[in-house]
């Protein structure tokens, strides 16, 4: 299957050893992987402060650099959010055809190795290794991706740990998270305070990561590791040299 | 209406870093009710009744002229007195007539966030009325003159040992009661209230327009009082609150119940038809229901905001809400608080009063998977967001900050130059004085950039 990889603002910058791991990951279960080098943002943040015209620019954008593909594969499962269930009102300017044909061939990462690949054995790298999900809220909620990456994690040979507080919210919202700092960071704090012992915490989303690692790197943090999806199944994959 | 609600940003954040004790409080209160009502969804069908729930409130929204006057005509028939509020004042002025009526020295309340709404307890007391709560929390309350922080639970922004201090401290209690010694003490002063009121004063959760029906639950029994010991009884019932057939009510107040303490149904369920008719009948000598608008049909109208309107005010979005768990319900800032309140008040007060609430959550969505009756909170909430963009109501920063995000991310050559740059301040010194950078900062550790950007690794080529 020829995939377009939207790598992502977040991953771009702070995550592009997952976004490599996603093109290894997904070229080591046959899939043809380009990367669009036009792409820049999918406009979420313009669409949730509620400026539709900003938001249908870069999603007009979107829509012309990722048009010849047979499907599209996010590190992110907001942003997958965002193009999936929003792109076809945002794009307006009388091409939200051109937005919902897009959404229909756009997934997450884990989702689209569960239900476009139908993999959910990966190997055994993760032999041995403690996880605990988080669920980012997009991804969960708005794509009801539930089990997805706990799937795959164990799929991998992870140990999946149950945590009390995977499905909420780590604080992170996109500009709330700078908008009301206090309040975001607490959410991430009831998040930590409950984390049971483990060696990684996953998530398919980088924007949660950067929330949940920058809070826990603040003082008084433990010393678990926060490790994106695409990075933990690259290592379950367990084929290449640690 | 004077509101709170412009300082949000600034009271949020404070309740957050000085009152580590109403957090605690909130949250382990709001964590205890979503799990009962997490687990009483369990029980049942829940996503069937939740799409029952809806279309019965839609089915009533958008016949609402019809239903509101089957439900006065049956009001009338039953012999109670059906009166009409417009807005607040309206409201206030109707109550107070039929308490100037009887004379009312004194009356005794049921919880009612519509009462809280229209600022009721305030304008009785102007006019030399005793007004006493009888809700165990709205008593606590109102002894320490506070407005509720939340829709079923008005003081759970109390620990227990802030009610034992009070309670020593106001009815002479001693000093490590336990919370059984602590109610006991309130239902001594309020059973003398209830004696003593000529009249009751209660919300409304439900009102039947086939029958004339208004139902109440609750769990303390003193709703039920209120509305059978004084010689008169007033209901205050927001319009949005009719339901069409008795056949309906059976399963919202299951459904109501679920959502909002977790029970199958509550205590006590009390069904107003009426006045007694008969002599040694239970029952007042006159009942009232007043039918308040205030803004309701100003939201009807609204393209979007009009679902709002099927809120049966359970409080389940405020109790999953990862928001209102860290702030509870005051920093909001208005009556109804949390997610619905971020959505509610917009269209009762006008989108600039109301601002910035539909700012104030991170689009979780959990409040849309725990609603009864389905509102799609998280869109709603984006729907204002776009209103307030378009009148102007946003900062301008954020104006400006956007329209350069959306201009860079157009030139794929300029948005990766402006990536590098950006993620590369993020990580000094520099960053702590920036707008966003900084207040990121303040309570995390700066962000790690990667060493290379994934398009440069791709460039290199991935092995």
């Amino acid at each position: 299957m020829n995939v377009a990889l939207f790598v992502t603002c977040l991953a771009d910058h702070y995550f592009a050893e997952a976004g490599a791991d996603a093109v290894r990951l997904l070229r080591h279960l046959g899939c043809e992987v380009a990367f669009p080098e036009a792409q820049t943002c999918c406009g979420q943040p313009a669409w949730n402060a509620g400026a539709t015209a900003e938001a249908a620019r870069m999603a007009r954008h979107t829509v012309d650099v990722l048009a010849d593909s047979e499907a599209v594969v996010l590190p992110s499962g907001s942003c997958a959010t965002m193009v999936r269930k929003f792109y076809p009102r945002v794009v307006g300017g009388g091409r939200a055809a051109e937005g919902a044909e897009l959404a229909a061939r756009t997934f997450e990462l884990g989702e689209f190795i569960v239900h476009r690949l139908g993999v959910t054995r990966l190997g055994d790298g993760l032999a041995g290794r403690r996880v605990a999900v988080h669920q980012g809220c997009h991804a969960l909620r708005e794509l009801r991706l539930e089990t997805e990456p706990a799937v795959l994690l164990e799929g991998a040979g992870a140990e999946v740990v149950p945590w009390e507080a995977a499905d909420e919210c780590c604080g992170f919202g996109g500009l709330f998270s700078v908008k009301m700092p206090a309040v975001s960071a607490a959410m991430a704090d009831r998040k930590l305070d409950g984390l049971p012992e483990v060696d990684w915490v996953v998530s398919g989303d980088p924007g949660c990561l950067l929330q949940l690692d920058g809070r826990n790197r603040a003082p008084g943090g433990s010393g678990v590791e926060f490790v994106h999806l695409a990075t933990a199944l690259w290592r379950g994959v367990g084929a290449h040299a640690d | 209406m004077r509101t709170r609600i412009s300082e949000y940003a600034a009271r949020s954040e404070a309740f957050v870093r000085d009152e580590p004790e109403v957090r605690e409080a909130v949250s382990g209160a709001t964590r205890v009710f979503d799990e009962k009502r997490r687990r009483a969804y369990g029980e049942v069908d829940a996503e069937a009744w939740r799409r029952w729930a809806e279309r019965v409130k839609n089915h009533l929204l958008t016949h609402l002229d019809d239903y509101l006057a089957e439900a006065e005509a049956r009001l009338e028939a039953n012999g109670a007195r059906v009166h009409w509020a417009g807005d607040a004042a309206e409201a206030r002025e109707i109550v107070l007539s039929l308490a100037a009526r009887l004379p009312a020295a004194s009356v005794v309340k049921g919880k009612s966030m519509l009462t809280e709404e229209i600022g009721l307890n305030p304008a009785l007391e102007r006019a030399g009325i005793e007004v006493r709560e009888t809700d165990l929390g709205e008593y606590i309350l109102q002894l320490l003159e506070e407005p509720p922080s939340h829709i079923v639970g008005p003081a759970i922004h109390k620990s227990l040992r802030q009610v034992r201090d009070l309670f020593a401290e106001r009815l002479g209690t001693a000093p490590g009661s336990d919370p059984d010694d602590l109610a006991r003490a309130a239902r001594d002063v309020l059973r003398d209230a209830f004696m003593n009121a000529d009249m009751g004063i209660t919300g409304g959760n439900f009102l039947v327009a086939e029958t004339g029906t208004v139902a109440l639950i609750e769990n303390e029994g003193n709703i039920r009082l209120a509305t059978s010991l004084p010689r008169v009884h007033v209901a205050l019932v927001g319009i949005e609150k009719l339901l069409p057939r008795m056949s309906d009510l059976a399963g919202f107040l299951q459904l109501t119940s679920r959502a909002a303490t977790g029970q199958p149904v509550g205590t006590f369920v009390s069904l107003i038809q009426g006045p007694a008719t008969r002599p040694g009948d239970d029952g007042p000598e006159e009942v009232h229901v007043v039918l308040v608008d205030n803004g309701r049909t100003d939201v009807l109208r609204h393209e979007h905001a009009w679902e709002a309107l099927r809120c049966v005010r359970c409080g389940a979005c405020l109790n999953t809400c990862p928001v209102y768990r860290q702030t509870g319900g005051h920093a909001y800032g208005w009556v109804y608080s949390g997610p619905i309140g971020s959505i509610l008040d917009p269209g009762l007060l006008g989108l600039h009063e109301a601002m910035p609430l539909p700012f104030a959550s991170s689009l979780c969505g959990a409040c849309a998977d725990a609603c009864p009756v389905r509102i799609p909170i998280p869109e709603l909430l984006l729907a204002w967001r776009r209103e307030a963009r378009q009148q102007g109501l946003t900062p301008w920063r954020d104006r400006v900050a956007l329209a350069g995000l959306a201009a860079v991310a157009s030139r794929p050559g300029l948005y990766r130059v402006a990536g590098r740059t950006g993620t590369r301040i993020g990580g000094t010194a520099l960053a702590r004085r920036l707008p966003m950078l900084g207040e990121w900062s303040r309570d995390r550790a700066p962000p790690r950039p990667s060493p290379r950007t994934f398009r440069e690794i791709w460039r290199e080529g991935i092995e």
